[in-house]
């Protein structure tokens, strides 16, 4: 069953005929991702061939879901456009939007999340600057790697790409149910407590991979979630214990303010709350590990 | 990117928001005739980027020109909590001041909007006032599109309980700090203290800015707002090169693929480190997902330049990037920096791992590079690395 994401997506990419948005569309498709369409205004009609599959462009995300019934978009145009583009997706009510595009503006975000509010939360957004979603076996939706890992029983959430690719390698002989990088911006749509209750929720998922990294509270939050409302183990990481104070840690939402949102903070947090974590990825794998026996 | 007070006021008088008259030099001399300008009196004020100046002796009254020359002369150059002092703002002594307030508006990560804050309890530190009386503090959400207008400023005031006297003048600034705010895609904006002054009037007295760099690309005026003194040459260097590199204060440079790996990569170095003499990290590096050979080689001739490096730690996990093109750009690099007559003499360790991780293991070992080695594993790498930094020491 997976979360968010299945064999029956269908999904349209929005900055599709763009460099970023060609070449992930092609690998999307390589991993059997369902993209039924790519929007673009000024492509609207033409159709782009990839690799033998051809992909219709739309002018609108509307028009795209009327012709289509895509249920997921994936956004990848530039920075000073995002914005107007998840805008327009929520607009359409599309039921998922995953934001991959980096270095967005804080206003912005701040501005599209409480506009998703105002329109009812019809919308679930994932990111941005975050690298999407995937179900292995069944869908691929971002730009992680598709075959880094097989279909399991692992559920990942992380704040991290890298470190994304970097679990499923670790643990890519047990294989996930859906992993999905949240990204790591001040402002996020989609949360760890988002995840961990679907994690919770899905029958398809025995253990909950967690990865936080310094700023903000988020992993406090979802500590307390944990300690609440899951059940199933949940296995934690949480990088940037040797971040210095005020320094952005390269996501633009990883910087330690005076004494709060630091990595040890977190962990303190996660492991009162019954969480492992690890000291490294391999040693949080590791723990995985030993829970499922294997 | 957080701004100095005396480009906070220029932003707030942008704004309308009332703040005294000021100006910035940065030689004692100048403090002459900006003093004159005001009248033969003024505040002479260290710029710096840190709380805790009065007490540490940077903020004082100069009753004549000459003694602004004097008084400049002492700030300048002075070193308040590591950050040295190499501004000073000339400004306007203030009116005689009855009352100290605080107001701000920053962002909400945990609620994913912005936020007030005010208090009639100004002139310390906020969080001391919220630590000590919670009660004094005022939290008010502010929607990220209806955004602050008078009727929301008047609640933010009262909820503040100001006295009635000012709540016009306060619900006032509120409006124009909020103006401020989001023009200037601001994280932060913050008047401390906002004073009651005896004809009546609240002026912002001293204010801090924090702007989003990620919107640098609508603010060309954003560009004059870099601290260009502060930067460590090693990290300008790296902006020339649009890397993303932060200088620590270890011995083993780190070079990585996405801010979570190399964060987590710092970490691993560290716990390593342990058991090689404490030797720590010396640099947070993140060269994306790309990971080209120029790229790589612009990275390595910042680390390798650094002369508190001792070792090189590689760590790459190839998601779609394949690691026989890293492998590649390593050695290009290497050879790229050597052509260049560049002093390539520290050990590399480099860890590859993910897609063609294999092949990029291969050209590495067929390259043979006397400096380069190859250990396949996070942990084992993040060990070898502080290992010879170490012994490199």
């Amino acid at each position: 069953m997976a979360i968010w994401l299945n064999k029956d997506s269908k999904v349209i990419v929005q900055g599709m005929t763009g460099a970023t948005g060609m070449k992930h569309t092609k690998l999307m498709l390589a991993d059997g991702t369902e993209v039924v369409g790519g929007v673009n205004p000024r492509k609207a009609g033409t159709s782009v061939d990839f690799d033998g599959t051809e992909v219709p462009v739309f002018g609108t995300v509307k028009e795209a879901i009327e012709k289509t019934g895509a249920d997921v978009s994936v956004i990848f145009v530039p920075e000073k456009f995002t914005k107007d583009a998840v805008v327009e997706a929520i607009d359409a009510e599309i039921p998922l939007a995953v934001v991959i595009t980096e270095g967005i503006a804080v206003h912005d975000t701040a501005a599209f999340w409480a506009y998703a509010g105002k329109k009812g939360n019809k919308t679930r957004i994932i990111g941005p600057n975050c690298p999407g979603i995937i179900t292995p076996g069944q869908s691929n939706v971002g730009i992680i790697p598709g075959d880094i890992t097989k279909p399991g029983r692992i559920g990942l959430v992380s704040k991290s790409g890298t470190l994304t690719y970097q679990m499923m390698y670790e643990l890519r002989d047990i294989g996930f149910s859906t992993a999905v990088g949240i990204g790591g911006d001040p402002i996020i749509g989609t949360t760890h407590i988002d995840a961990l209750a679907a994690f919770q929720a899905d029958p398809d998922t025995d253990l909950i991979v967690m990865i936080g990294e310094i700023g903000g509270d988020a992993e406090e939050r979802a500590a307390a979630f944990i300690k609440e409302n899951v059940t199933k183990p949940v296995v934690g990481y949480v990088a940037g214990f040797t971040a210095p104070e005020g320094k952005t840690m390269g996501h633009a939402g990883a910087i330690v303010s005076g004494s709060s949102g630091t990595a040890q903070a977190k962990k303190e947090a996660l492991e009162a709350a019954g969480v492992k974590v690890g000291k490294t990825p391999t040693e949080t794998a590791g723990l995985a590990r030993e829970i499922l026996g294997g | 990117m957080d701004l100095f007070e005396y480009q906070a006021r220029d932003l707030f008088a942008k704004h309308d928001v009332p703040v005294l008259a000021g100006e910035v030099i940065d030689t004692p001399e100048a403090a002459r005739a900006a003093t004159e300008r005001l009248g033969g009196k003024s505040v002479v004020k260290a710029q710096v980027k840190v709380g805790g100046r009065g007490k540490a002796g940077g903020v004082k009254l100069a009753a004549s020109a000459d003694e602004a020359v004097a008084r400049a002369t002492d700030i300048l150059g002075m070193d308040i909590k590591g950050h040295t002092v190499h501004k000073v703002m000339i400004a306007e002594t203030a009116p005689e001041i009855l009352e100290e307030y605080y107001v701000s508006f920053l962002l909400d990560r945990a609620n994913r909007t912005f936020l007030s804050i005010a208090s009639v309890e100004g002139g310390m530190e906020i969080e001391e006032v919220a630590a000590t009386r919670p009660e004094a503090v005022a939290k008010t959400a502010i929607d990220a599109i209806d955004g602050v207008d008078e009727a929301k400023a008047r609640e933010i005031v009262e909820a503040a309980k100001f006295p009635a006297e000012v709540a016009d003048k306060v619900a006032d600034v509120l409006v124009r700090l909020w103006d401020t705010f989001i023009k200037s895609d601001a994280l932060l904006v913050e008047v401390n203290p906002l004073a009651k002054v005896a004809s009546g009037d609240v002026i912002a007295l001293d204010g801090k800015v924090s702007l989003d760099e990620n919107a640098e690309f609508r603010h060309p005026e954003y560009e004059e707002l870099h601290d260009k003194d502060a930067a460590n040459p090693l990290e300008a260097a790296a902006k020339a090169k649009n890397l993303n590199y932060v200088k620590l204060d270890g011995e083993v440079g780190i070079i990585g693929n996405g801010a979570g790996l190399v964060m987590s990569t710092l970490d691993v170095v560290a716990y390593a480190g342990e058991k090689h003499g404490n030797v720590k990290p010396a640099n947070f590096l993140d060269i994306g997902g790309g990971a080209s050979a120029q790229v790589m080689a612009n990275g390595l001739e910042i680390i390798l330049g650094d002369p508190d490096v001792r070792s090189v730690f590689v760590n790459v996990f190839g998601g779609i990037t394949a690691c026989d093109e890293v492998a590649n750009g390593i050695v290009q690099a290497l050879k790229l920096l050597e052509d260049r007559g560049e002093n390539v003499s520290k050990p590399l360790v480099v860890r590859l791992d993910g897609n063609n991780a294999e092949l990029g293991r291969q050209i590495l070992t067929d390259a043979n590079h006397p400096l380069v080695q190859r250990v396949d594993t996070m942990d084992g790498a993040a060990d070898k690395a502080a290992e010879l930094a170490h012994a490199a020491k």
